[in-house]
């Protein structure tokens, strides 16, 4: 039957062809197994000795470990402190990301690279800087001693320097984001009447819901892992100025490797919830384009 | 954008102006004299031919990871897409750890080195050659993903028409295709190397002129009070990473001077 011919023929056209653009098998397989080993050495196996240093001890000492008191007090403020940076870094993350994406005006590629450079600071430069400002030799720092306002070797130092390095996540997430959208939905609601906020409120943000989603979850964990600027900043106080990643230095120094990686597990497990948010994050925005490739490998 | 603007300032530049104030208060010997001293010295060959190694290891197998990942159909492959940004995801203190406690003489794999080929990993430059090659990874691997997906299989279906292999078809029709996003992801990788500490400290030994990174001898110089010196070595990190930046901004500019 001619349809039957066509369709085999067909389809050893496109088999032959699909063959002239990949490897030999053995080539795949070596690869495959390639990426298998490096990934597993250098993902998997850190990945693996977290959880299982974490556990060495058992269950009990699992919990113990991070009852202790000081272990709290650092959860306490690492928490703390993501609840206070990530939404003000959300909200000018935003704000930011629309004034680049849907307004023209000068000296608009200075704030983009200005909204890129702290994620080109090394975290201890970053750190350092704002001891440079606000501690006792720095240039704020008289003015805040004299009027008792700890910023250096306390939370609020803590928090200025997470700022400083969480900043361009939300806002590098949601730039390309908006402006691959274009300003035509934005255009459609001002001609139909809504106000400036409105149209924010209604059109712009539905629009980024999951790239803003993705892009806070990142700043979280980031926030909550920040080591480098954070021990600048912090003075290492026990009890006090510890977040989470330095307490588990201070544990890991003191040889207590069973508490360290017990506090160490926790942060892994918030990575792994990271990169579960961004896979589905990733599938559910793919199935919104996916309907428009279809268009072009339909025939 | 006045708002924008204004955080910015407040929460970025003021703090930056900072530091070139304060590397300005010393005078030009000074800074040069902090900047050159040996253990300085030291610290900077350490952390640049350490980044350099570590960067130029993601590059090949980035490279490999992500041609796999595109081309190459396996079962669990979306886990392993997922599982590239670990060490985005992950806190750096947690990776230095865990690094540590698998390539120390009694870890996993530490062990394993030590005793069939007598190589030491943990507290040498080799372990902080494995932890900046560890954070580098899904910079490499992010950036080419995107420019391999964007090819045509047109093209490499003309070279194969025109009786290319499939070795001359990578070697001269794919690979200065994708050569750009592959120099992108490299220097992304190396920037971010250059300032690595958290994951590097655990694993580095820090024995000063031997396994010092030059961010740690920041951190020393400020424990002890000596912000000057701090700021002079710090300026110079910048100027690296600027430098990085720049060329990065070069490539990105010359391919697109050449893309269709």
């Amino acid at each position: 039957m001619p349809g039957t011919v066509t369709k085999k023929r067909k389809t050893n056209r496109h088999a032959r062809a699909a063959e002239a653009i990949t490897e030999p098998r053995w080539v795949r397989r070596l690869l495959i197994g390639a990426t298998l080993g490096f990934l597993g050495l250098f993902l998997v196996a850190p990945l693996l000795s977290v959880f299982v240093q974490a556990f060495s001890g058992g269950w009990d000492l699992y919990v113990q470990s991070l009852c202790d008191a000081d272990t709290l007090s650092a959860i306490r403020l690492t928490l703390l402190v993501a609840v206070i940076v990530v939404p003000i870094n959300t909200v000018f993350g935003v704000i930011a990301a629309w004034a680049i994406a849907k307004f023209q005006f000068v000296g608009k590629s200075l704030l983009i690279t200005l909204i890129d450079l702290p994620y080109s600071v090394s975290p201890v430069i970053a750190g350092m800087i704002f001891v440079l400002l606000f501690g006792l030799q720095g240039w704020l720092g008289p003015w805040l001693e004299a009027n008792n306002f700890h910023v250096i070797f306390a939370t609020s130092g803590i928090v200025l320097a997470t700022l400083f390095i969480t900043f361009p996540f939300v806002a590098r997430e949601l730039i390309p984001l908006m402006q691959a959208q274009g300003t035509e939905e934005e255009e459609a609601a001002r001609v139909l009447g809504a106000s400036g906020l409105q149209t924010f409120w209604r059109v712009t943000l539905p629009n980024v819901k999951w790239g803003l989603l993705y892009g806070v979850i990142l700043c979280n964990a980031r926030t909550m892992g920040e080591f480098g600027a954070v021990s600048v900043v912090s003075g290492h106080i026990r009890g006090e100025t510890n977040t989470m990643p330095l307490h588990v230095e201070v544990l890991y120094n003191e040889y207590n490797m069973t508490a360290a990686f017990a506090v160490a597990s926790l942060m892994a497990l918030l990575a792994l919830v990271t990169l579960v948010f961004k896979s589905a994050l990733q599938w559910k925005t793919a199935e919104q384009i996916v309907p428009e490739e279809q268009g072009y490998t339909g025939d | 954008m006045g708002i924008t603007l204004f955080y910015l300032s407040l929460i970025v530049l003021i703090p930056l102006a900072g530091l070139f104030f304060k590397s300005a208060s010393i005078s030009w010997e000074q800074f040069h004299a902090a900047v050159t001293d040996a253990r300085v010295m030291a610290s900077y060959k350490l952390t640049f031919g350490a980044s350099l190694l570590g960067a130029s290891i993601n590059a090949t197998f980035g490279l490999v990871v992500a041609w796999v990942l595109i081309r190459y159909p396996f079962p669990g492959k979306n886990l392993v897409d997922a599982l590239v940004d670990l060490p985005f995801a992950m806190p750096t203190a947690v990776s230095g750890i865990a690094l540590t406690a698998i390539y120390a003489p009694n870890g996993w794999i530490g062990r394993w080195l030590d005793s069939l080929l007598g190589i030491k990993v943990a507290y040498t430059p080799l372990g902080i050659v494995v932890a900046l090659t560890f954070i580098g990874l899904p910079f490499v691997v992010r950036t080419l993903q995107p420019a391999m997906e964007d090819m045509d299989a047109e093209i490499e279906e003309a070279a194969a028409s025109l009786g290319a292999t499939r070795a001359q078809t990578f070697r001269r029709v794919i690979f200065p295709t994708i050569l750009p996003a592959l120099l992108t992801g490299f220097a992304l990788a190396f920037a971010r190397a250059l300032g690595e500490y958290g994951s590097v400290v655990f694993i580095a030994g820090n024995m000063p002129m031997k396994t010092e990174i030059t961010p740690l001898l920041i951190i020393t110089k400020l424990e002890q009070f000596n912000y000057a010196e701090a700021a002079a070595i710090a300026v110079v990190t910048l100027g690296a990473s600027f430098a990085v930046l720049l060329f990065i901004n070069l490539v990105q500019w010359w391919s697109r001077r050449y893309a269709a």
